[in-house]
């Protein structure tokens, strides 16, 4: 068993072998996958030496107290968030040791070819078609609110590869190179006057089989590993008290008396506390998981997240009074990662009207509590035994 | 850092807890002793404070308690609150109880935690911690006026009285006139407490007794409206799954499923800041701005969720017969009971400065 002590040991080790201040960046993070200090929890030879997961908040620490580079999560969080652990669960052995090092590095990044124009909440419903040809697959169709398509070097791509039985059993999951002959990535604008999400549409991508992940006709349950890890790391980060949307609207407040009205300080005051007990919400959450009996609060985290990023940054935008009139800028922009609290309060406010869609919607969320947390009978369906060709469309 | 979890300890005292009001306070029993004129179960107080020794939780052991924490007392509450038990438990073996640890006064200490006296603290229900409490005249030494609104006064053997030259003074029952007042919570009756001339023994100062205490009821009040929500979400939950309409059970309508999910969110919030104020009580870090978190955010989230049991059970909600009124009157009180959200609100506007206009 690996504990903190050893933990240490061999970051030290890492860091004697590889000082930062005269080591490349890359070489460091390759070193430090290498020495299975990039995701303890992860199995010896890929970037892991199967301790428990909270102990690598020990390396952490060590790593930062040295200035060593750290490899860039938030620029590739779909790639680790959520590729990652399905590679893990599904990948063959190969797979797991092509695709995990340069995507935890940073030197590949990954996006997610899920939703569909037509799929959507219903995600199962996908059209995207992957027709066997030799070795190959050839995929057509198109994908839509790909984040950072544009920026990625691989994706996940779930297709239909069976219209003949039941949606969710006639899907395949897949790992298409993005660079691939066929692959066109166009910008969609958004509200906010940035394009951080794309369409692709895929023509004629020819995909070979041992990119495959999982088997053929199995998608649906592979996917389910990648969404319930965006649920977690949506709902998983660890914040300080005003350490979310509520810090930047707080400080305006202090900052600018002569802003405040009785009516918003009520419903400031209102938002705050509800930030805070989110914020104890989540750390019960992560306590639990510590002591290894995980709640279902994660379930709900993403939902209250939204909410609150809605209610604060609409009230910060009414605080700015004729200031709340203006906009940062509405230039086209590619950005390379999603910054919620970045830029000014108007964008905040419309950025954060994404947060109820994006990674399920809270509809779909709050039927999910209801259903698996509180055990409420199932919407009744009408697709769930018609092959996909027959349903109506 | 705060520990949000329950120990196994913790566990265990709810589930012994549990058990007891189990056998003592059933829903027909509870409602059936409203109806009489003597609402509190002191056979249920005798068994908890007696049998169990939970009086004396908050008590050093060498004053006769048993040296536990408030995280402990949070955990009874919470079951108490579940039960909606008519037992003096906050007032005596938590405000009482605090206010005379400040005082220091041993030996009334030792009868409340063993239980063999009930004590009260002659504020009324509704004071926020800081707020300015209606004190007794003391005139020629003795206690004179009329102090409304005092929780389980009807069931105490000692009345913990705030004078007007500052002191907190202990007055034996007998010594006054308690006129019994009705309360919108059958369960936790409030009276009005008549002092005529009373000798009262000044045993310290009221106002940081009495200051100390509310902040305590406070902040542990939360875990007991965390029993009351969790109860109603539990509660509406089950039901639901059994009642059909429409040839179809009705907790599988999503317009239902999507509230029941939302109040799911809302008490698993309550759970976190209920327990963020016990351990905050017990450590005594950052003490006043979580128990004035927990409180201004439990209340509203403990009536929401008596008020959709309510309309969630339909006709049935509305009647004598089934439990929920219980609650809905117990989380209505509780939210005015130690200052409402608004008061923690404003006390909250100051400790992190976010001062009003």
């Amino acid at each position: 068993m690996t504990d903190a002590a050893e933990l240490r040991r061999r970051t030290q080790e890492l860091l004697a072998a590889h000082p930062p201040a005269t080591t490349d960046r890359l070489d460091f993070l390759r070193a430090r996958f290498d020495a299975g200090l990039a995701w303890v929890h992860y199995p010896e030879g890929l970037g892991g030496l199967g301790a428990p997961r909270h102990l690598q908040a020990v390396v952490d620490a060590e790593l930062e107290a040295a200035g060593a580079p750290d490899n860039d999560a938030r620029r590739n969080g779909i790639g680790l968030g959520m590729a990652a652990p399905t590679i893990l669960k599904y990948g063959t052995e190969e797979q797991k040791q092509r695709y995990l090092r340069p995507l935890w590095t940073g030197e590949e990044v990954w996006c997610q070819l899920f939703s569909e124009p037509g799929a959507g909440s219903d995600l199962a419903a996908l059209g995207t078609r992957a027709v066997p040809d030799g070795d190959d697959w050839v995929v057509n169709g198109q994908k839509v609110w790909t984040s950072g398509a544009h920026n990625a070097r691989w994706a996940i791509l779930i297709a239909r590869t069976d219209p003949s039985v039941p949606k969710h059993a006639g899907i395949t999951y897949f790992l298409c190179d993005m660079t691939d002959p066929g692959v066109d990535v166009r910008p969609l604008r958004q509200i906010t006057g940035e394009a951080e999400f794309n369409e692709v549409f895929l023509s004629d991508v020819r995909i070979p089989d041992s990119c495959r992940l999982g088997e053929v006709g199995n998608g649906w349950r592979v996917a389910q590993t990648t969404l319930n890890n965006e649920r977690v790391a949506i709902g998983g980060m660890r914040l300080p008290r005003e350490g979310g949307m509520i810090g930047p609207v707080a400080k305006t407040w202090r900052e600018r008396p002569e802003l405040r009205t009785h009516d918003l300080h009520q419903r400031l005051l209102k938002l705050w506390v509800e930030s805070e007990v989110s914020r104890l919400t989540a750390e019960r959450l992560r306590q639990q998981l510590v002591a290894g009996q995980p709640g279902y609060e994660g379930s709900g985290m993403k939902l209250a997240f939204a909410r609150l990023n809605q209610e604060i940054s609409g009230l910060e935008v009414e605080l700015r009074g004729q200031e709340g009139l203006l906009y940062d800028d509405w230039t086209l922009r590619r950005p390379e990662l999603v910054d919620f609290t970045g830029r000014d309060a108007g964008y905040r406010y419309l950025r954060s009207k994404g947060n109820s869609i994006e990674g399920g919607t809270s509809e779909v969320l709050l039927n999910i509590v209801a259903e698996r947390v509180l055990g409420l009978p199932a919407e009744p369906r009408t697709d769930k035994d018609v092959a996909w060709k027959d349903l109506a469309r | 850092m705060t520990d949000l979890l329950y120990s196994e300890e913790e566990e265990a005292l709810r589930a012994a807890v549990r058990d007891l009001l189990a056998d003592h306070c059933d829903a027909p029993g509870v409602i059936a002793r409203t109806e009489s004129g003597a609402p509190h179960d002191l056979a249920a107080w005798k068994a908890l404070a007696d049998g169990m020794g939970l009086a004396g939780l908050l008590v050093p052991e060498e004053l006769g308690g048993q040296g536990a924490s408030h995280r402990e007392v949070a955990v009874v509450l919470e079951e108490l609150g579940r039960a909606v038990a008519p037992v003096p438990y906050l007032t005596s073996a938590v405000v009482a109880t605090e206010a005379l640890l400040v005082c220091g006064d041993e030996e009334l200490l030792g009868r409340l935690a063993s239980g063999r006296a009930i004590g009260a603290l002659a504020v009324g229900l509704h004071t926020a911690p800081g707020a300015v409490a209606k004190t007794a005249r003391l005139e020629n030494g003795t206690l004179h006026g009329e102090l409304t609104g005092i929780a389980d006064a009807a069931v105490a053997d000692v009345l913990l009285v705030p004078a007007d030259d500052g002191g907190l003074y202990a007055v034996t029952a007998d010594a006054v006139t308690v006129t019994p007042q009705v309360s919108l919570d059958l369960t936790r009756p409030l009276a009005t407490v008549t002092l005529d001339g009373v000798p009262g023994r000044r045993i310290g100062d009221a106002e940081p007794a009495v200051r100390r205490a509310l902040r305590t009821a406070a902040g542990l009040l939360a875990s007991e409206q965390l029993g009351v929500a969790d109860w109603a979400l539990t509660e509406t939950v089950r039901y639901l799954k059994e009642r059909k309409q429409f040839n179809r059970p009705v907790g599988g309508f999503q317009a239902l499923k999507h509230r029941l999910a939302q109040l799911w969110l809302e008490v698993a919030g309550l759970r976190a800041a209920a327990r963020a104020a016990a351990d905050a009580l017990a450590t005594g870090e950052d003490t006043d701005v979580t128990v004035a978190v927990a409180q201004a955010y439990s209340s509203p989230v403990a009536v929401r969720a008596t008020e959709e049991a309510l309309q969630l059970h339909g006709g049935i909600g509305m009647t004598w017969e089934h439990p929920v009124h219980l609650y809905l009157k117990r989380a209505k009180a509780d939210s005015i009971a130690c200052g409402t959200a608004g008061a923690h609100r404003a006390v909250l506007a100051e400790l992190v400065d976010l001062q009003s206009p």
